[in-house]
């Protein structure tokens, strides 16, 4: 089992198991997050998705999305893990764990996560549906020199 | 003279039919000289160039980012993770 709060991986990930990545004694409540490879997209019948990513970077800009995160609410710890791969219609794609004292800010937390992921996170999936396969693209404008080498480092 | 590697991702990797190319440029370039220099060779890169997104040692950077000997660049599409 990996105890890396950030993470890309090729395998099978489950909510229970990167929630206790985040759980401490100071910890009195965990918002988790769980994306699902939905099987109906823009009227389309999805079969699978086929995620890529560039882990070196991806790593990296998982652990800046939490020090943004930690500088706006008063969260103890996240863990984001995104799975890469095939994956089946009702699999796991990323799930997102924030542990705090207190729920307050948590679950904004967990909301912002997401969306930027979605904005920084060198990953991207294929959509295989019936008759054809498509390359999802986001339409975020590039991040240029926002995320900069001196805040990856903690 | 410069020397670095070039990584593709997802549509733009597809398009190049490469994931990994090495490079070879002047002083003084830079990542514009850089995707110049591929679509010469790499013609498939043509029609994604004002789709790209560039990052030169795993951090975001532009097409006037000026390279350094030994710099990883990377190129691909926006990002459409989660």
């Amino acid at each position: 089992m990996s105890h890396k709060l950030f993470e890309i991986t090729t395998l099978p990930i489950s909510v229970d198991e990167v929630s206790h990545r985040v759980t401490s004694p100071a910890v009195g409540a965990v918002v988790s997050f769980a994306g699902i490879v939905r099987g109906i997209n823009n009227g389309r019948q999805v079969r699978y998705l086929e995620y890529e990513a560039f882990p070196e970077m991806a790593e990296p800009m998982l652990a800046q999305i939490a020090k943004e995160i930690k500088a706006r609410w008063p969260v103890d710890k996240v863990a984001i893990v995104h799975r890469v791969g095939r994956q089946e219609i009702g699999e796991t794609s990323v799930i997102i764990a924030i542990a705090s004292g207190h729920r307050q800010g948590a679950f904004e937390a967990g909301r912002y996560a997401i969306d930027r992921i979605k904005e920084i996170v060198p990953v991207w999936k294929k959509e295989y549906f019936e008759g054809g396969e498509v390359w999802i693209e986001g339409p975020e404008k590039p991040p240029e020199s926002e995320v900069t080498r001196s805040d990856l480092t903690e | 003279m410069l020397r670095g590697t070039v990584k593709l991702f997802a549509s733009v990797r597809e398009a190049a039919g490469r994931s990994v190319i090495e490079w070879e440029l002047t002083n003084g370039a830079t990542v514009e000289t850089l995707v110049a220099h591929l679509q010469e060779t790499l013609p498939g890169l043509d029609e994604r160039s004002d789709h790209m997104w560039i990052a030169v040692n795993r951090q975001y950077a532009t097409l006037k980012t000026a390279l350094q000997d030994g710099d990883e660049v990377a190129l691909f599409p926006p990002v459409s993770g989660g």
